[in-house]
């Protein structure tokens, strides 16, 4: 699906990175704790988490991630969305909390991590 | 073909800093027209080892070698050392504080990570003097 389709899914607000929207994510991993995020090499190309700090978008970064979602309407602050920018990703904010927000991008057809749906 | 060295000072303590070095150097290794696979292996290994000196010791040094054939990452501190090397390299074991915690590490993950990505790894420690961890990532992997 498309980027601007996990926006749409999740009734997200786009708050960097909203000309990449029509980039194709095929994968994506739900988690606040960044190491088990970096314990998965395979391509997750969405990062859901309830996190609010830069590491979010290192891991992102080192696991070449383009979208990063944050949960139960966090907004993160000015430096995480310009690095997030400087590395080419979307951030969002939805309202719903991890286990729905997962949820609906899961029963959309994003698969897991594990790639078996 | 001349090998290419990456050099890199970790700042301590500065958690916002972490992750500068390793994404420089995944910026670099991109560049040479490695594979993402490799790219992203060694990313993990070099940031979950960032991410550990600047939470357990206060900064420390990264090089990089770029070999035709590897990647050889050595991270070396002058920190607390590590008391119980086997523990350490167990899923689960951490030493880290809740603080530490509550910003997404901390779970006894990152030497299992860099285990598990590295082709290779050897960790030197000594209490009270500084750990030294090598890892090489082959470029074929």
């Amino acid at each position: 699906m498309t980027i601007a389709q996990v926006r749409d899914i999740l009734e997200a607000r786009v708050l960097s990175g909203a000309e990449l929207l029509e980039n194709e994510v095929h994968s994506a991993c739900g988690s606040d704790l960044m190491s088990d995020v970096l314990a998965f090499v395979k391509d997750q190309s969405v990062l859901l988490t309830g996190l609010l700090n830069l590491q979010v978008v290192r891991t992102a970064e080192m696991m070449d991630m383009k979208c990063i979602v944050f949960v139960r309407g966090k907004v993160p602050d000015e430096t995480i969305l310009s690095l997030a920018a400087a590395r080419g990703m979307v951030v969002m904010s939805t309202g719903f909390r991890m286990y729905n927000a997962c949820g609906r991008l899961y029963a959309a057809g994003l698969v897991s991590l594990e790639g078996v749906r | 073909m001349s090998e290419l060295v990456l050099h890199y000072e970790v700042e301590g303590a500065n958690f916002s800093a972490a992750g500068e070095a390793s994404s420089a150097v995944k910026r670099v290794l991109s560049r040479l027209g490695l594979s993402d696979k490799v790219v992203r292996r060694a990313s993990i290994c070099l940031y979950e080892g960032e991410i550990n000196m600047v939470i357990h010791a206060s900064g420390g040094v990264i090089d990089v070698t770029v070999f035709p054939d590897r990647l050889e990452m050595v991270l070396k501190d002058t920190g607390p050392g590590i008391r119980n090397l086997e523990e350490a390299m167990r899923e689960g074991f951490s030493t880290a504080s809740d603080s530490v915690r509550d910003l997404g590490f901390g779970a006894g993950m990152g030497l299992p990570n860099m285990k598990k990505y590295a082709d290779d790894i050897t960790v030197e420690s000594e209490v009270g003097v500084g750990t030294t961890v090598r890892m090489v990532v082959r470029l074929d992997g």
